[in-house]
């Protein structure tokens, strides 16, 4: 018996039954729903012209917006939520404040880009609607325009709030509680705003308490509760798709064209979207989205924050995972170099069973990882920063923002006086997996820290990888900036060479 | 930042030169802007997908497509054997096939089409057939095809004095070898073309293309029909830059003959992947020079070799090529010049229009040049660029035989130089550089001149028909496309303004074959001065009738009626235009006008490759500051500054869009943009995640951008504007070459900087390698 997916589209409450659960937000947005507003333009969460803005009830009485790329998010994964497109909004005889303000700054051309940017502005103009220039780009990241060249759509970011000021002098006249939310800027609202809390209302009437399973066409998407009804159901089916925030299933299924008659669903399962507290470290559940690790490890580790910025896009890390970056063990992946650097252990669960791990030792070879049929990753665990640490994560790749990296580095180590310990130093973009660079970190452990040991370092690295050429880059670049990287870390410890870095 | 614009409201007036919004602006914020796979298509409509090659070069033996025409939802399935009419859809020459026909000519190149139920079942389907082929060796670089003698067209050279003896004798002799890459479009809007059969074998295209005209007759020539029984539309298209211009014509046909075949509607839409893989990009030049100049840098004599790789077949080339050989000048006067072009046939995509159409590669071939002239002599870039301007006695004369009588250079390039306080801010980054061994900054500023028409003469032509209602509200047709330029915005001014009606009364309306017949390309930057021009005539036509009209009623000489703020008056009389447009509809007169235009006074043979193929050249400046991290490679644009010449502006706000977008897209061609294809013939970056156009994040953070004031054009185009789609393309060349500043930074004065296009973070590190004698 399957359940229909409810969820809350532009203030109705909508359900949909008899559709393949493989189906992208987008393509039931644009062929079912007639809702062409929202674009398709790469199908792959790249260019953000299907962006969407997605709300969760927040825990407490509200609702958490953000950016979304429908075409990789699964219709079923949307069960219990609010969708909101570009239709929701002003239209063009009231347009949305962030909408106007587009206009106003000439931000659009041919217009095929703007409902994305449209939606990823009002997402900021609900956290932070007076943002800088460069608060406003981050939040662009993922959207891009081929005609304008951003200057006029930052000015528009940068002024929406005025915009919004300017239409407050006139409130809605009409029963539209939720458009006049959407159009007051965060922190404007005295009190909960009566739009905020009806729609609130609405998602809290189709919160589940028990596991959600939908089933069409030969295929059952499984969003189960608990953790021991998702070991169940993994242990049942071991070929099963487990599905985290689908930045990468959504590949599969729209460039790959593959379909799996089982999926299941990590972003229901109760505790394992929370992010706790181990010895002063933290423990971060399979289902907590970058957004959120990101925020929580910069805490413990501010120096990181530039290389979070750089990991793909708003609406890519609001819907990914850290624990699906981790369990995809791509090697291209950003946050495993220096979640390996940091000494961050996994913890992988089958049935009621957990085992701890390294998590260098989760790799084997490339796409082979030392899980066993039916286990899966439960959470992350990074320990708490040590005294005297030095961390360091540097990514490197042709463009600046949302790019896979060519070489990524994560390094940390403790300073003795004069002398580096506890060396760890691991790469991405050097093999078929993240791994640890141990010719190198036994160059440097225990060795002053001083440019000639750094030079011992980096030459040993040849023993370390044969890193590959491709379209990102050759092996000799690759191994080129990999070694630099180390010198970069040389001189952002010790202060020499004044500028290190252009981005990040 | 840069004072705003004033704003466009509702309301303001038409008037020519104001600064109003783009005409779907509040339709493209809302969503409700209807791109061709937003329309809502009748039930029963089919979705159409490509079945690919995957060879680069072969003879194909068979294709099975059992498994194809089982899959779920197909309807049916069409080879080159079911092909009613010509299998072409080359515009100039008949050697781009809709589909493969014995031979595969480049990885990806259509084979078969699917027809089914829905876009997913049709992609679906597409991957299962089985095709054999028989592999044959495959040229894939431009260097192959040299060594096979493999060419689209016969190498040809213009040669222009003596420029062998002139290099001989200069006092410094210098020669180089470099190459630019090709480019991706990345139009948001992926190709799409929506067909539906009529009634007497006619068909009705609804087509994502800037040039309707030539997708109604390769699709009259692929049924079998003639062209008046084809219909093409398009109201917009979400961005061209060149790649729909030519391309578009393969999904018309093909949605067009499976329309015909089975009597339903077809939509063809290729996603992303296909639409990378399967059409035409920018060309890649590989670029040889040999230069004698003096002890300032002025060259003396030069030769240049422009080989370019044109793909499988010849498209648009040929011309593509003529405008490479047309800017190999750029700002430059070159003496003794010879300018030898190959035009390479490769077993790879082939190669089309993209914004600048050649130019932007000539250009890339002599400011590497004279940036190569600069480091040798340890000059000033800049000292040696004006030491070469046109100008001067005996010095205005184009290689290909043009007088350059409007140059603004000197003076545009004083006034930024003096603007962005280029040489102070020189003086500043080397003592800077010196203090910073790891990151490098660089500046350099380059000029652009371009030259505006097509260049094969007979397209400077276009046609425009304005209807008045009888309640004065016009609608507007003309033969251009709009891709997000804001021509139609444009042309509304001119119309509104020639009426004397608010521009709220306009409507431009659909491109449309029925309406305005025989239209060139929206292409060459020409829309606005060919159809801005051609609505001109038809307003002036109207206005004719409309004021004998009036004169005729007021017993006034009809001089004597003006046209104005929506109304019509004589000294002593005055209507509103719409009254009028009443009036005149019951007195039995025609509302109705068809304008047309020509640009006067251009020629060219392109045997001798001379001519005035140009009614005018648009000028610009740009400065660009970078900053190069030297362990990485990676790159930073830190300011820009740019000057640019549109004459009299149409519209400010417009035109200030088109320089800051064209200067960001060739920034990305000059950067981050790298095509890869691997051994194989294969192109490795098919999609946004691994072919990288520039995001916010990579606009100049400091980006202050002027238009020339005050600097009509002196040819009398429309109002006195400019041509402003493709020049400020080029004005990123300043960024290429502060890269290169920078990094020259690195080694003493005098060293050359092997840097090649794009400047990729490897490309940047490896001529950083190179200078420091590093392997």
């Amino acid at each position: 018996m399957s359940d229909a997916i409810r969820f809350v589209l532009n203030g109705r409450r909508t359900e949909v039954t008899g559709l393949d659960p493989h189906t992208p937000l987008l393509t039931w947005l644009r062929e079912h729903a007639g809702l062409t507003g929202t674009k398709e333009g790469c199908a792959e969460g790249d260019c953000g012209a299907c962006t969407v803005v997605v709300g969760s009830a927040d825990g407490a009485g509200g609702v958490r917006l953000a950016p979304l790329n429908a075409c990789i998010c699964l219709l079923p994964s949307i069960d219990g939520r609010a969708v909101f497109t570009v239709e929701g909004l002003g239209g063009d005889a009231r347009p949305h404040p962030v909408q106007q303000a587009l206009v106003d700054c000439h931000g659009s051309q041919c217009g095929f880009c703007t409902p994305g940017f449209v939606m990823s502005l009002l997402a900021l103009y609900k956290s932070d609607p007076a943002p800088t220039r460069d608060a406003a780009t981050a939040a662009l990241a993922g959207n891009l325009c081929r005609c304008t060249g951003y200057r006029p759509i930052l000015d528009a970011a940068v002024r929406m709030a005025e915009t919004g000021a300017a239409r407050m002098v006139e409130p809605d006249p009409g029963p539209a509680p939720l458009a006049d939310w959407l159009a007051t800027p965060a922190g404007a609202a005295n009190g909960r705003h009566p739009g905020e809390a009806a729609l609130a209302d609405m998602l809290a009437a189709l919160a589940r308490d028990d596991d959600f399973s939908y089933a069409a066409a030969g295929a059952t998407f499984h969003a189960p509760r608990s953790a021991d009804a998702f070991g169940r159901l993994v242990e049942a089916h071991p070929q099963a798709w487990i599905l985290a925030g689908g930045t990468d299933v959504g590949l599969w299924i729209n460039k790959g064209l593959q379909r799996a008659p089982t999926i299941i669903h990590t972003g229901r399962v109760a505790g394992l979207d929370a992010i706790g507290t181990v010895d002063g470290g933290l423990s971060i559940g399979a289902a907590v989205p970058l957004e959120a690790a990101f925020q929580a490890l910069n805490r413990h580790y501010p120096e990181l924050a530039p290389l979070w910025l750089r990991f793909a896009s708003p609406p890519i890390r609001a819907a990914g995972t850290l624990g699906g970056n981790v369990a995809n063990g791509s090697p291209i992946g950003d946050s495993m170099p220096v979640l390996i650097a940091l000494g961050a252990r996994v913890v992988l669960r089958r049935g009621t069973a957990t085992r701890e791990l390294a998590l260098e030792d989760l790799y084997l070879d490339y796409r082979r990882q030392a899980r066993a049929a039916g286990e899966w990753v439960e959470r992350v665990v990074v320990p708490a920063r040590r005294a005297g640490a030095h961390v360091a994560g540097y990514k490197n790749a042709k463009r600046d923002e949302q790019d896979i990296s060519a070489v990524c580095l994560g390094a940390a180590f403790v300073r003795d006086g004069e002398r580096a310990r506890d060396v760890r130093i691991a790469y991405g973009g050097l093999a078929g997996i993240p791994r640890r660079a141990r010719a190198a970190e036994a160059a440097l452990e225990g060795a002053v820290w001083e440019e000639a040991a750094l030079r011992r370092a980096m030459a040993a690295l040849a023993d370390d990888f044969t890193p590959l050429s491709d379209m990102r880059a050759s092996a000799a670049y690759r191994m080129k900036v990999a070694r630099n990287l180390l010198l970069r870390l040389f001189h952002e410890t010790t202060g020499a060479g004044g500028e290190t870095r252009v981005i990040g | 930042m840069n004072a705003p614009l004033p704003l466009a409201g509702v309301g303001a007036g038409g008037a020519v030169g104001s600064a109003l919004r783009h005409e779907s602006a509040l339709l493209h914020v809302a969503g409700q802007a209807t791109y061709i796979d937003d329309i809502a298509v009748p039930p029963g409509t089919l979705h159409a997908a490509f079945g690919v090659a995957a060879h680069a070069h072969a003879r194909l033996t068979s294709i099975d497509l059992a498994a194809v025409r089982a899959a779920p939802g197909v309807v049916d399935v069409l080879t080159a054997a079911d092909l009613p009419g010509a299998n072409n859809y080359g515009g100039i020459v008949a050697d781009d096939p809709l589909l493969a026909a014995g031979r595969i000519d480049y990885h990806g190149q259509p084979l078969f089409l699917v027809l089914a139920q829905s876009h997913l079942a049709a992609r679906r389907a597409a991957r299962l057939a089985r095709v054999e082929a028989e592999a044959l060796p495959a040229i894939l670089t431009i260097e192959d095809a040299i060594a096979a003698a493999s060419y689209i067209a016969p190498p040809r050279e213009l040669v222009r004095g003596d420029p062998d003896a002139a290099i001989r004798a200069a006092p410094h002799r210098l020669s180089g070898r470099t190459r630019c890459g090709g480019q991706d479009h990345f139009y948001l809007e992926g190709q799409v073309a929506l067909a539906y059969p009529d009634e007497d074998g006619q068909v009705r295209i609804v087509s994502s293309t800037q040039h309707p005209t030539e997708v109604q007759h390769l699709v009259a020539h692929a049924l079998d029909l003639p062209a008046h029984a084809v219909r093409v539309e398009c109201r917009r298209m979400g961005g061209g830059f060149g790649g729909k211009e030519s391309q578009p014509a393969l999904l018309a046909c093909m949605a067009a003959i499976a329309a015909r075949r089975t009597g339903r509607p077809v939509k063809l839409r290729l996603d992303r992947d296909d639409d990378m893989v399967i059409t035409g990009k920018r060309h890649p030049f590989l670029i040889e020079y040999e230069v004698g100049h003096d002890a300032r840098g002025r060259i003396l004599g030069a030769r240049f070799l422009l080989a370019s790789n044109c793909g499988y077949s010849t498209d648009l080339s040929g011309p593509v090529n003529d405008r490479a050989i047309c800017h190999v000048d750029n700002a430059y006067f070159l003496a003794h010049v010879a300018v030898r072009n190959l035009q390479c046939r490769t077993h790879t995509v082939s190669n089309t229009a993209f914004r600048g159409f050649g130019g932007p590669q000539g250009m890339f071939a002599i400011e590497h040049a004279i940036d190569a002239i600069a480091r040798a002599l340890g000059a000033d870039p800049l000292d040696v660029r004006r030491a070469n301007y046109y100008g001067g006695a005996g010095r205005d004369t184009t290689h290909y035989g043009q007088t350059v009588d409007d140059n603004i250079l000197a003076a545009i390039t004083d006034d930024l130089e003096a603007s962005a306080a280029y040489r102070t801010r020189r003086a500043a980054l080397a003592a800077r550089n010196a203090r910073s061994p790891i990151v490098k900054r660089g500046l350099a500023l380059t000029p652009v001149k371009f030259g505006i028409s097509f260049n094969a003469t007979h397209l400077n032509q276009a046609g425009a028909l304005v209807n008045i209602y009888s309640d004065g509200s016009v609608l507007v047709n003309h033969g251009g496309t709009e891709m997000g330029q804001g021509l139609y915005t444009k042309v509304a001014q001119v119309v509104a303004e020639e009426l004397g009606i608010p521009v709220t009364r306009v409507r431009v309306s659909a491109a449309d074959t029925h309406k305005v017949p025989n239209t060139s390309a929206t292409a060459a930057s020409s829309g606005s001065d060919l159809n801005g021009m051609a609505a001109r005539d038809a307003c002036r036509q109207l206005r004719a009738r409309l004021a004998a009209h009036a004169a005729a009623l007021w017993g006034v000489a009809p001089e004597a009626v003006r046209f104005a703020g929506g109304r019509v008056a004589s000294a002593a009389h005055s209507l509103a235009f719409d009254e009028l447009a009443h009036k005149a509809w019951f007195a039995r007169v025609s509302l109705s006008a068809q304008g047309f235009y020509a640009t006067p006074e251009i020629h060219w043979d392109r045997q001798r490759l001379h001519g005035r193929p140009f009614y005018y050249f648009a000028y610009g400046v740009a400065a660009a500051e970078v900053a190069v991290d030297t362990l990485t490679g990676e790159t930073r644009i830190e300011r820009v500054d740019i000057l640019h010449d549109v004459g009299t502006s149409l519209n400010p706000a417009l035109d200030r869009g088109q320089v800051e977008g064209g200067f960001v897209q060739g920034a990305g061609w000059l950067t981050s943009e790298e095509l890869w294809w691997d051994g194989h013939g294969r192109l490795a970056t098919h999609a946004p995640s691994t072919y990288k156009i520039p995001t916010a994040a990579d606009v100049p953070r400091d980006f202050r951008v002027r238009l020339v004031d005050g600097c009509p054009n002196r040819v009398p185009t429309i109002y006195r504007s400019k041509a402003v789609g493709e020049p400020p393309l080029m004005l990123a060349l300043s960024v290429f070459h502060a890269i290169r500043d920078a990094v020259a930074s690195l080694a003493p004065a005098g060293r050359p900087v092997h840097l090649d296009a794009p400047a990729t973070p490897e490309a940047i590190l490896a001529a950083i390698d190179d200078l420091r004698g590093e392997a």
